[in-house]
C-alpha cells in the first residue's frame, strides 16, 4: 500500500481547507447563528416544545446534518472533479497509486472537513441553547458514518460530473430538498398521516432521526433502523465506486 | 543494449471506435533518447499515455524493466516520470508544494535536499515559494519537468516539451535533456520539431495513423533515407535540359541559372563523376557547385506521404 500517497493526497486536500480557514469557519458560524436567531428565537419562541424539547434545541441535530451532508458532498465532489477539470488527474493516474488509495485520501479529507464543521456548528449552537448529548458515542458514530457516507456520495458525483452544472445539480436539486423535508426542522409526527408515510421514503429522515436520538433520546424512527439505513447507504456508495473503478468510468479511456 | 521498455502488439481502440494504436511493436533501450515523430493524431500521446497508465490498452503487452504495466503497475510507474503536453498545474499551488506533492504520490520519502538540488538545476529555486499562476509559460514547463523528476525516475517521457516555447528556453530544455541522459535516464520524446529530434535523439521512431512506420538510429536513418542534392550554378541561362542528361534525375531552376541533381547517398548506382562528366560534355559551363543534404524533416515528410 502506498501510504505516502494517501498522506499527500489527504494533506493536499486539507491544505485547501486551512488556506480558506476564515471562510471555512466563519461561514458555518454565521449561518448557524442566523438559524438560531430566526428559528430559535424569533419563530421558535412561538412554537410549542416538541416531545418536551424546546424548538431551538430540537433543530440542533437537523441543522448540523444539513451542513454535514451538503459540505461532505461538496468537498468530496470538488476534490476529485477539480483535477479532472484542470487536467492534473494525469498525475494521479500515472502514479503508483491504486484507486482505493486515491479514494481514502480524498474521502478522508472531505469527511475530516465535515467533522470539523460539525464541531464548529455544535459549539456555536451551545452559545444559544444548553446542549446536552445523551449518547456521545452514538452521536459521534452517526456523525462519522454520515460524513464518510456522504463524502463517498460526493466522490461519485465528482467522478460522474463533467461540468460545473452537473457538479451542482444533485446537491442543489436533490440533497437540499431531501434534508429540508427529512425532519431536520420538525418531527414527522407534525405532518398529516399521508405525508408521514411519504417521508419514510426519504433516506435523510433516518440520518436526522438517529442523530437526534443520540442527543435527546427522541426519534421519528427506531435508532436501529437509522443505523441500518446509514450503513446501507454507505454500502451502496462503496459498491458504485467499486464499479466505477473497475470499469475506469470517466477516469480512464 | 539492454531493453527497458518492451511493447508487443499494442493496440488501442477508443470507445468512439477510433483505432489510435495498431499493433505497435517496439523495444526501447536503457539510457537512450528515442524521438517519436508523427503528425497530429498519429498516436504518439496515446502510446505514451498507455505506457504511463493513463490510457488502458485494448490488447497487447507492455513491460517496463521486466514488469507488466497492468499487473505490476506500482513497480513500473514508480520508475517513470511524465511531462505532459499541456501545462496542467494547480494555479494556487506553490512550486515547492506541487513538486513535493508529486514526490509523495510516487511513494518516495521526503527528501528536501534532493528537491532543492532539482529546483536549482531547473533554475526554479528562487521561485520555489511562488504560486504557479504567477509563473511564465516557460517556468511552468520547468515545473512540470521538476514534478516528473521529483521521484528520481529511470525513464522520462517528454510529450512535446517544447511546444509553444521560445527558442532560448527550447535550447535550455535540450541542455536539461542531455544532462539527464548523461545520468543514465532513458528518455522518450515526442515532438513536432524535427530539429529537436535531430538534435537530441539517438533513435527515431515515426508514427502515422496509429502505425509505427519505422524505428532507426538517427544517423543510419539520415544515411540510408537521406537525399543529397548537387546544385550546379551555370554561367549562362538554360531553357531546356540537353537530352544527354535526360537519364539522370536533373531539374532546371525557374531562372534557368541552376540545375540540380538529386541522389540517394547510399545508392550504389550513383556515380557522381559520370554525372559531372556528362554535364560538362553537354556543353554547359559550370560557374559553381554546391551539395545540400536533406534534413530529418524531409525524410519524415517523405515517409508519411508514402504511407
Amino acid at each position: 500500500m502506498n501510504l505516502m500517497a494517501i498522506k499527500v493526497i489527504y494533506l493536499n486536500e486539507m491544505m485547501r481547507f486551512w488556506n480558506t480557514l476564515f471562510q471555512s469557519v466563519a461561514s458555518p458560524v454565521i449561518s448557524t447563528a442566523l438559524y438560531f436567531v430566526v428559528f430559535g428565537s424569533a419563530i421558535g419562541s412561538r412554537i410549542e416544545n416538541i416531545d418536551g424539547i424546546s424548538y431551538g434545541l430540537f433543530i440542533v441535530p437537523g441543522l448540523t446534518m444539513l451542513s454535514v451532508l451538503t459540505q461532505s458532498i461538496s468537498n468530496a465532489s470538488f476534490g476529485i472533479f477539480f483535477p479532472k477539470f484542470t487536467g492534473t488527474i494525469y498525475e494521479l493516474l500515472s502514479a503508483p497509486v491504486s484507486y482505493y488509495e486515491t479514494l481514502i485520501g480524498y474521502v478522508g479529507a472531505a469527511a475530516t472537513k465535515s467533522l470539523v464543521l460539525a464541531t464548529i456548528i455544535l459549539l456555536t449552537a451551545n452559545l444559544f441553547v444548553d446542549l446536552n448529548i445523551a449518547h456521545p458515542i452514538w452521536m459521534l458514530s452517526f456523525l462519522v458514518l454520515t460524513c464518510v457516507a456522504f463524502s463517498l456520495f460526493g466522490f461519485i458525483i465528482g467522478l460522474w460530473a463533467d461540468n460545473f452544472e452537473k457538479l451542482q445539480i444533485i446537491p442543489l436539486l436533490i440533497i437540499t430538498p431531501l434534508v429540508f423535508l427529512g425532519g431536520s426542522f420538525y418531527s414527522i409526527s407534525m405532518l398529516p398521516p399521508v405525508w408521514q408515510k411519504v417521508t419514510l421514503f426519504n433516506p435523510v429522515l433516518y440520518l436526522v432521526s438517529g442523530f437526534r436520538w443520540s442527543f435527546f433520546e427522541i426519534s421519528d424512527v427506531g435508532v436501529g433502523v437509522s443505523l441500518l439505513m446509514v450503513l446501507l447507504f454507505l454500502s451502496i456508495c462503496i459498491a458504485i465506486i467499486a464499479w466505477m473503478f473497475k470499469t475506469g468510468y470517466k477516469l480512464k479511456q | 543494449m539492454q531493453t527497458i521498455i518492451s511493447i508487443k502488439d499494442l493496440t488501442k481502440v477508443y470507445d468512439s471506435g477510433f483505432n489510435a494504436l495498431k499493433s505497435i511493436n517496439l523495444d526501447i533501450n536503457k539510457g537512450e533518447i528515442l524521438g517519436l515523430l508523427g503528425p497530429n493524431g498519429a498516436g504518439k500521446t496515446t502510446l505514451i499515455s498507455t505506457i504511463c497508465g493513463i490510457v488502458s490498452p485494448t490488447s497487447g503487452e507492455v513491460t517496463v524493466d521486466g514488469f507488466d504495466i497492468v499487473k505490476d503497475f506500482r513497480k513500473t510507474r514508480s520508475i517513470i516520470g511524465l511531462v505532459p503536453q499541456e501545462l496542467t498545474l494547480g494555479s494556487f499551488d506553490t512550486v515547492w508544494g506541487t513538486v513535493r506533492f508529486s514526490r509523495g504520490l510516487f511513494g518516495a520519502k521526503r527528501d528536501d535536499a534532493y528537491l532543492e538540488e532539482l529546483l536549482k538545476d531547473l533554475s526554479l529555486f528562487d521561485k520555489k515559494d511562488s504560486e504557479i499562476r504567477m509563473l511564465s509559460g516557460g517556468m511552468k514547463r520547468r515545473v512540470l519537468i521538476a514534478k516528473a523528476l521529483s521521484h528520481n525516475p529511470k525513464i522520462l517521457f517528454l510529450d512535446e516539451p517544447t511546444a509553444g516555447v521560445d527558442v532560448e528556453l527550447r535550447k535550455d530544455l535540450w541542455k536539461i535533456v542531455n544532462v539527464l541522459k548523461s545520468k543514465g535516464v532513458t528518455i522518450i520524446l515526442t515532438t513536432h520539431y524535427i530539429e529537436e529530434a535531430e538534435e537530441l535523439a539517438d533513435r527515431i521512431g515515426v508514427i502515422s495513423n496509429g502505425e509505427l512506420l519505422l524505428v532507426e538510429k538517427k544517423a543510419h536513418l539520415m544515411e540510408t533515407l537521406g537525399k543529397k542534392q548537387l546544385i550546379v550554378e551555370l554561367k549562362e541561362s538554360l531553357t531546356k535540359l540537353p537530352s544527354s542528361l535526360d537519364k539522370h534525375n536533373i531539374e532546371i531552376s525557374e531562372d534557368g541559372m541552376h540545375i540540380s541533381y538529386t541522389y540517394i547517398v547510399k545508392d550504389e548506382e550513383t556515380d557522381m563523376s559520370e554525372v559531372l562528366q556528362e554535364i560538362t560534355n553537354s556543353g554547359l559551363h559550370i560557374k559553381d557547385l554546391k551539395v545540400v543534404q536533406s534534413s530529418l524533416e524531409d525524410i519524415f515528410v517523405d515517409l508519411v506521404k508514402e504511407k
